[in-house]
């Protein structure tokens, strides 16, 4: 029931009007796992329902995430996932090297994911209730 | 008793790294009917610490747990008819295939083991020849070329697919032992076998190799590691490893055995299919090449989620090989700082460490500082911490080609306690361990330099 009301909401959002919005974490719109590939870390970030995913694809830029972990990756290249309402990042440099050779507690960048999901997002009023109100 | 019951091949994962849960293989062969058991323990730089432990002892150089466990469950795993495949041997499948047939021996098994032995994956003899004849073996993510860093390698392996499990399998093998096969390759090759697929059927490899990246990390697709309501993920106590049901068509089902913990839905599968991705349209294997866009997944009932629609492309000519050099030293060392003023006082003595160490005239190739409680894991996204932080650990890190600085830096974390800021403990585990660092150098090669020399032997208890 909360999906559907949502979609109405969404849609409106997309209308002519620019509608009144507020920033939410995407703790609350996805969920997510990392990994690495060397000194690259890896976040797939899945959309919570199937409806979240199109607000992720516009507003979950490479150029957004790039800002978010400013001084902490070199760059960030993004892949969609429609099939599974998921973007995959690819976050370069993050790891200190990466592997055996880096410091850092995180070294296989296995809690990355988690660093996104603090990021905040513009969602419609409306969404933005039903989602703390969760 | 067949392998293929009914239309569908059923492949458990029994590990999903080298030191995974010991109970769960044992459980996955008795839980449930199952035909496989698939096995992975190579993760980048295994391989390397392998190779160490070969050139120490010429018996070493396998996952040696996986001998004890094999005497666990054989006897279980030849009365059911289950067969096994597992890249256990490393940089001596030679001597772990011949480990597993002492084993089966001692036990007295009902009818006699066939073991399948791959080998030829090992390229650390033939790198000069290879460099000699033109192949660069650069480091793929800095293109620098491995004549570099060629007297500090350590080990070399070519990535091999599913063909020589495939092959073991045909000869009768009951547990086929490998050095550096693919994670997927363990979990396809069963499938290719029983099914009898061309190899070159892209779209049938392509969702085989998603079925082994799905269980190649066990558990992590039952409902461990799951971010998704994982309040609610009930029995971790006893996680039900994946099991893949394979049909005829391509299509699978992922799993779990019945009462067992952990949970397998779109989510639990979702979050696995995203670990470790490059570009979800191009995972290149040896075998082929997936388009993870195209995973249809579904839930199918109560812990079941049926996976269609897999596509995918030829393979490429290029086989990657995983290299392993020494690269230095590297040490950590960490303190507890105590409320009140926790934070601060470990960034105090922070910075008495680092002055002591720059006094002394030290130098790295990097230190770092991480406060753990503040920002370990999430940097400076972390915010300001509470003022009133119960406790905060310093945990200092060094990196040095040399040893000698590495060492002294273990040296100065003692004298902190007694000589720097106050309210401090947590340093019953002594001095901070020396480790050697060995680094990972992931290359490619063309697929023709490794086939021919790829061998699948038989043996038999």
């Amino acid at each position: 029931m909360a999906a559907k009301r949502v979609k109405a909401r969404g849609a409106k959002a997309r209308g002519p009007q620019p509608a009144a919005t507020r920033p939410v974490q995407l703790r609350l719109l996805a969920h997510a796992r990392s990994g690495d590939k060397g000194n690259t870390a890896n976040v797939g970030l899945i959309a919570l329902e199937r409806v979240y995913y199109p607000l992720l694809v516009r507003e979950v830029s490479a150029a957004r995430v790039a800002r978010h972990f400013r001084g902490m990756v070199s760059g960030v290249d993004r892949f969609e996932l429609p099939n599974i309402h998921a973007l995959n990042f690819l976050l370069h440099d993050a790891l200190d090297g990466g592997g055996t050779l880096s410091l850092k507690t995180d070294a296989q960048g296995k809690v990355y994911s988690t660093a996104l999901l603090r990021m905040e997002i513009d969602v419609p009023v409306g969404l933005a209730r039903t989602l703390t109100r969760k | 008793m067949s392998a293929v019951n009914g239309r569908t091949v059923r492949i458990a994962a029994g590990q999903g790294f080298w030191g995974d849960w010991l109970e769960a293989p044992v459980r996955q062969v008795r839980g449930g009917p199952i035909d496989y058991l698939m096995m992975d323990y190579l993760a980048e730089v295994t391989m390397s610490i392998l190779q160490k432990q070969k050139s120490r002892d010429p018996a070493a150089g396998y996952a040696r747990d996986f001998v004890p466990l094999m005497e666990r469950i054989l006897p279980d795993v030849v009365e059911r008819g289950i067969k096994i495949t597992s890249n256990a041997g490393g940089v001596n499948p030679r001597g772990c295939a011949e480990a597993v047939l002492a084993v089966a021996r001692k036990l007295r098994l009902p009818r006699p083991l066939r073991v399948g032995l791959v080998a030829g994956d090992d390229v650390l003899e033939r790198l000069d020849d290879l460099i000699a004849r033109g192949h660069s073996l650069s480091d793929m993510e800095t293109g620098r070329p491995l004549s570099d860093i060629r007297d500090l390698v350590l080990s070399a392996n070519a990535y091999l697919g599913m063909a020589p499990i495939v092959e073991a399998l045909r000869g009768g093998a009951d547990v086929v032992v490998t050095g550096r096969v693919t994670d997927t390759g363990l979990t396809l090759g069963p499938i290719f076998h029983e099914f009898g697929w061309s190899p070159e059927d892209w779209d049938k490899v392509a969702a085989g190799t998603v079925a082994g990246h799905i269980i190649e990390c066990g558990a992590q697709a039952s409902g461990g590691n799951l971010l998704k309501g994982w309040r609610s993920v009930r029995g971790l106590a006893d996680p039900g490893f994946p099991i893949v049901e394979a049909a005829a068509d391509g299509s699978f089902v992922v799993t779990k055995h019945p009462g067992t913990g952990g949970v397998v839905s779109v989510a639990s599968v979702s979050e696995q299919l995203v670990y470790e991705m490059g570009d979800p349209r191009s995972y290149i294997t040896p075998d082929g090449v997936a388009d993870f866009t195209s995973i249809q997944l579904r839930q199918a009932g109560r812990d079941r989620v049926r996976v269609t629609g897999v596509r995918g492309g030829p393979r490429t000519p290029m086989l990657k090989v995983s290299i392993a050099y020494f690269w230095g030293y590297k040490a950590v060392g960490t303190l507890v700082y105590a409320w009140p003023e926790a934070y601060d006082k470990a960034k105090a003595a922070d910075r008495v460490l680092r002055r002591r160490l720059a006094d002394l005239g030290l130098e790295f190739d990097q230190i770092l500082t991480e406060f753990v409680g503040v920002d370990a894991t999430h940097g400076r996204l972390s915010g300001a911490p509470s003022p009133d932080l119960p406790e905060v650990q310093l945990r200092v890190g060094v990196r040095a080609r040399e040893r000698a600085p590495v060492e002294r830096f273990t040296r100065e974390i003692a004298p902190l306690v007694l000589t720097g800021p106050p309210s401090v403990t947590g340093f019953a585990g002594g001095r901070p361990a020396v480790e050697e660092i060995v680094a990972y150098w992931p290359a490619l090669i063309d697929r023709r330099e490794i086939e021919p020399y790829v061998r699948v032997d038989i043996l038999d208890a």
